[in-house]
């Protein structure tokens, strides 16, 4: 738990210290704009819209890694349990002043979630009641998207969905993510 | 005082292609070929020095010493590498390169135009970059 406690101590530390502040509902009404201009041009079709987020938070993911090294300072993770607390803890605490909770670890610890008690993507929305909405939109899929295109950058595969969240009525919203592998170094293959 | 500290600086992306040069110096100037050959060329030093080592997790070169100048090299974890060339014995190049990364997330991949892994052409990045070797330079001259 050690790596956890340091995680906090330093997503708090950068937080206070090295990071601009905004208005949360900008970014609120920002995104939420987004979200519903994809329903919108693709006509309501939500398996396409989460795609997109997914697709537009991977490209963000891929730049906002160096950031996130840059201004943590830290080096590579021991292990993907020490990756999780990374990410709670340092990832979203300095971009979102949040600490999603990271638990259900399965046993050969490649799989866990995340708990977003608090997300400021999502205040003030609500579903469009036509009936596909709220079994087929995840809101807040862009997360996913960052979450891979992050990791990738620093050498490894996963996958982050969205298994249940708030605004569909569920209690919890829950994200799974599963690291599939390390990207071992892009070495040329054996040019002896 | 014609002192400079500071001869060139070199940005190569993950795959090894020089993504940024600027020369500093009136000496050690190179043209547009020579720059991308030494940036590749350097990468795969780079690279090979990590086989070289005996002990596991190196990370490659961090300082190549010359008897007439420096090469400070700084890699991000994404395997993004940053090298300046400077005189021999130029104190806090390692935080020179670590503002120069900062710079770089700032005013280069938080351009939404900018490209990935692609030549910098940003403007502000070179205004903000022309600053802090400045301000360099003359805290060097002023020892």
């Amino acid at each position: 738990m050690a790596t956890s406690q340091k995680a906090a101590r330093l997503g708090e530390e950068v937080w206070k210290t090295r990071v601009d502040k905004v208005n949360a509902e900008l970014v609120t009404l920002t995104y939420g704009t987004i979200v519903s201009q994809l329903c919108a041009d693709y006509d309501n079709d939500y398996a396409q819209v989460n795609q997109q987020l997914d697709k537009m938070g991977y490209n963000i993911g891929m730049r906002l890694i160096e950031d996130f090294l840059a201004k943590s300072n830290t080096g590579r993770c021991g292990n993907f349990r020490d990756t999780a607390e990374m990410i709670s803890k340092v990832g979203f605490k300095i971009f979102l002043n949040i600490t999603p909770t990271v638990t259900n670890w399965t046993a050969d610890n490649k799989q866990f979630s995340l708990l977003f008690d608090e997300n400021p993507l999502a205040d003030f929305v609500e579903l469009p009641d036509d009936g596909r909405a709220q079994d087929e939109l995840w809101f807040s899929n862009i997360f996913c998207g960052i979450l891979r295109g992050a990791l990738e950058m620093v050498q490894m595969s996963i996958e982050a969905r969205f298994v249940s969240d708030v605004l569909r009525g569920n209690d919890v919203t829950e994200m799974r993510v599963t690291l599939i592998r390390y990207i071992e170094d892009e070495m040329p293959p054996d040019d002896e | 005082m014609g002192t400079v500290a500071i001869y060139s600086l070199f940005i190569i992306n993950k795959s090894g292609g020089l993504i940024y040069y600027k020369d500093y110096g009136s000496a050690g100037r190179m043209d547009t070929n020579d720059s991308l050959r030494l940036a590749s060329l350097w990468h795969s030093m780079h690279a090979i020095s990590q086989q070289l080592s005996p002990t596991t997790g190196c990370t490659g070169i961090d300082l190549l010493q010359a008897h007439n100048f420096d090469l400070h090299c700084f890699q991000s974890l994404t395997g993004t590498k940053f090298f300046v060339v400077c005189e021999t014995g130029a104190q806090n190049m390692e935080i020179l390169l670590k503002t120069i990364y900062e710079l770089y997330t700032e005013f280069v991949l938080k351009n939404p135009f900018y490209e990935m892994e692609m030549p910098i052409r940003c403007e502000l990045f070179d205004l903000n970059l022309a600053q802090v070797i400045q301000k360099d330079r003359v805290a060097l001259l002023g020892r």
